[in-house]
């Protein structure tokens, strides 16, 4: 059982206009097994709140604290946060020239696990994660995330959650961009990980139709840099059908 | 051995061909104060397969040069090294040539010439390797339909002072296409040229470097396209690390009034690693005649990209790690077109080694 446990989280980011204060106190305990969604309005903090957990460069934290099964996650480096068991997936994944998604799984595989994974065992897992995600096989020879369609970029950052096996994942907007269908295989991915490893998931999100398919246990609202409502999957409902006006006026 | 005597005009630095050459540090291979040793470095690898040879021959050059370190190799070297590639060969594997008996205390000059018949088809690697103070003058003539991929690997140890022109002589419906890599030395300066003959010829330039502190490493191109319906391409991609680590790229491409129809583009990027390094890129385009498909150039210098490196990191790989694929990334667009699995390698482990010497 693994908890993530963020204490009055205030972030700022460096803007040409100054030093702009992002996340004003947030927070937010996350156990093992739990699927919590944090909802919002456009520009309320939430990819913030994302990028801090895993360790962004361009964000300043200016108080709170974050932990992992009581480990100061802020004193970690962004790779050491990753060990941990901490994965984040990303709204717009990085493209890396050169670098072929099979190497770079490997790669990552390899710092993760300790130690290079058997080739043998290892071609099969991939190639039985590329399937379960509807992947072509040719897709482990291009190049990271260059020139991937915006639901394949999606379904490669899920990929790598099916394969990297983390504690807890923060999904970044995961269903922006996607088709119905691409939709439906990704959040499959994500509850194959839940299942698998009792994974905790963060899951940000604007919109409630990716909740049909991922089901949470609670739903937060965020609103201007910290949680302004929680409740159960019925407060989602509500959202959809009044929409976040009631928060941003608040 | 002997002194160069010959009067020819020593550059002093102000000149556009020499202002960024450390001019010093050519240990006198500019301004004839080098002794000249008459060897030979130059060297097949393996027996070479039929049709084709390697013979010291009295030659003629292939084209005028105005560089005064080539007008000086002219002057002292009478026999030139010549690998023969006959028409109508078809060679699959790459033919390799390397060095020997290098030397610091004299300078080696030499005329290299590697020629193929009409429609041959070849793969040469040059390996430059070991401590040597070398002047070289190198030229390919490729005949009417031939094609030819010269790969040349400056590989050499710290002390190493190279200067060089590889020059192309390109005929009707050749293609030649060179990858220069340059890794090691204190200071390697290489002149790839290329002129057309007939129309339907092409070039593609592609180079790769790696300088890290102290070491100086120029390559200046310059392709003239005086004949109509020739195709160019230029890419050289270059990282350095360290202190006083320092590159130069030139790309000038001429065409002509009478080369209508050409194709040409260039592309440098470079990426620099550390403090205290300096990139110098200069894409130089100039054109004669409006009559053409499509001409252009583009240059750019920058840091590891944070996003990048954010985003690897994320997955668990360390920072070193990180920095290492970006790097081997950048550059294997161009080492993957070598063709040779285990130079290809062999290049990228010592690039791997540089980063890891410089720290960056």
């Amino acid at each position: 059982m693994s908890v993530l446990e963020i204490r009055g989280l205030q972030v700022s980011v460096d803007t040409e206009n100054g030093s702009v204060d992002i996340l004003k106190g947030v927070d937010l305990t996350i156990k093992s097994g739990e699927t919590h969604a944090i909802m919002g309005p456009n520009g309320s903090g939430k990819s913030t709140l994302a990028y801090s957990i895993a360790g962004h460069p361009k964000y300043t934290i200016n108080g709170g604290s974050v932990t992992l099964d009581g480990a100061d996650v802020l004193a970690m480096s962004v790779d050491e946060r990753a060990k941990a068991g901490l994965f984040l997936a990303m709204q717009y994944p990085v493209e890396v020239p050169g670098v072929s998604v099979s190497n770079f799984l490997r790669t990552a595989a390899t710092a993760l696990r300790g130690e290079a994974p058997k080739l043998r065992t290892w071609v099969a897992e991939v190639k039985e994660a590329m399937e379960a995600l509807n992947m072509d096989p040719s897709f482990a020879t291009r190049n990271v995330n260059e020139g991937f369609s915006g639901g394949e970029k999606k379904r490669h950052e899920i990929m790598q959650l099916e394969l990297l096996k983390p504690k807890m994942a923060i999904l970044d907007e995961t269903d922006s961009g996607l088709d119905v269908d691409a939709l439906r295989i990704v959040s499959e991915g994500v509850n194959r990980a839940k299942a698998n490893n009792d994974l905790g998931v963060l899951l940000i999100t604007h919109y409630t139709r990716i909740l049909k398919y991922i089901k949470p246990d609670f739903v937060h609202v965020f609103a201007n840099g910290h949680i302004v409502e929680e409740g159960g999957p019925d407060l989602a409902d509500k959202l959809e059908a009044n929409g976040y006006a009631d928060y941003v006026s608040k | 051995m002997s002194v160069l005597t010959t009067n020819y005009l020593t550059p002093t630095g102000r000149e556009e061909a020499w202002r960024f050459t450390p001019l010093k540090r050519l240990r006198g291979l500019h301004d004839g104060s080098a002794s000249v040793d008459l060897r030979h470095s130059l060297i097949t690898k393996a027996a070479l397969p039929s049709g084709v040879t390697f013979l010291r021959e009295n030659l003629v050059p292939l084209a005028a040069s105005d560089d005064v370190i080539i007008e000086r190799i002219r002057g002292e070297a009478s026999e030139t090294a010549h690998l023969a590639i006959a028409a109508d060969i078809e060679i699959s594997e790459p033919i390799f040539l390397t060095r020997s008996n290098g030397s610091m205390d004299s300078a080696e000059l030499s005329r290299v010439r590697i020629s193929l018949g009409t429609h041959a088809k070849a793969t040469v690697i040059v390996e430059n390797i070991g401590e040597t103070l070398l002047a070289e003058d190198l030229e390919i003539s490729l005949s009417a339909g031939s094609s030819l991929s010269f790969v040349s690997l400056q590989e050499f140890d710290a002390k190493t002072v190279y200067t060089a022109r590889h020059h192309a002589v390109v005929d009707k419906d050749a293609s030649f296409r060179s990858i220069n890599v340059t890794v090691g030395g204190d200071v390697v300066r290489i002149l790839p040229t290329v002129e057309f003959t007939a129309p339907g010829a092409s070039a593609e330039l592609l180079g790769v470097y790696f300088a890290t502190a102290g070491q100086f490493f120029e390559h200046r191109m310059h392709v003239d396209h005086a004949v109509p319906n020739a195709k160019s391409r230029v890419n050289y991609k270059g990282a350095l690390a360290g202190k006083d680590a320092h590159t130069v790229w030139i790309g000038d491409v001429l065409i002509r009034a009478v080369a209508e129809g050409t194709d040409t583009y260039e592309l440098n990027r470079n990426l620099l690693l550390s403090d205290g390094a300096r990139a110098d890129s200069v894409p130089n385009l100039e054109i004669e005649t409006g009559e053409i498909v499509g001409a252009g150039h583009a240059s750019t210098t920058g840091r590891f990209d944070d996003e990048q490196l954010f985003y690897l990191m994320s997955r668990g790989i360390s920072l070193d790690n990180a920095r290492r694929l970006v790097v081997r990334g950048f550059f294997s667009e161009i080492i993957n077109e070598i063709g040779n699995e285990e130079v290809q390698e062999r290049l990228m482990s010592r690039i791997d080694n540089e980063l890891e010497k410089a720290g960056a």
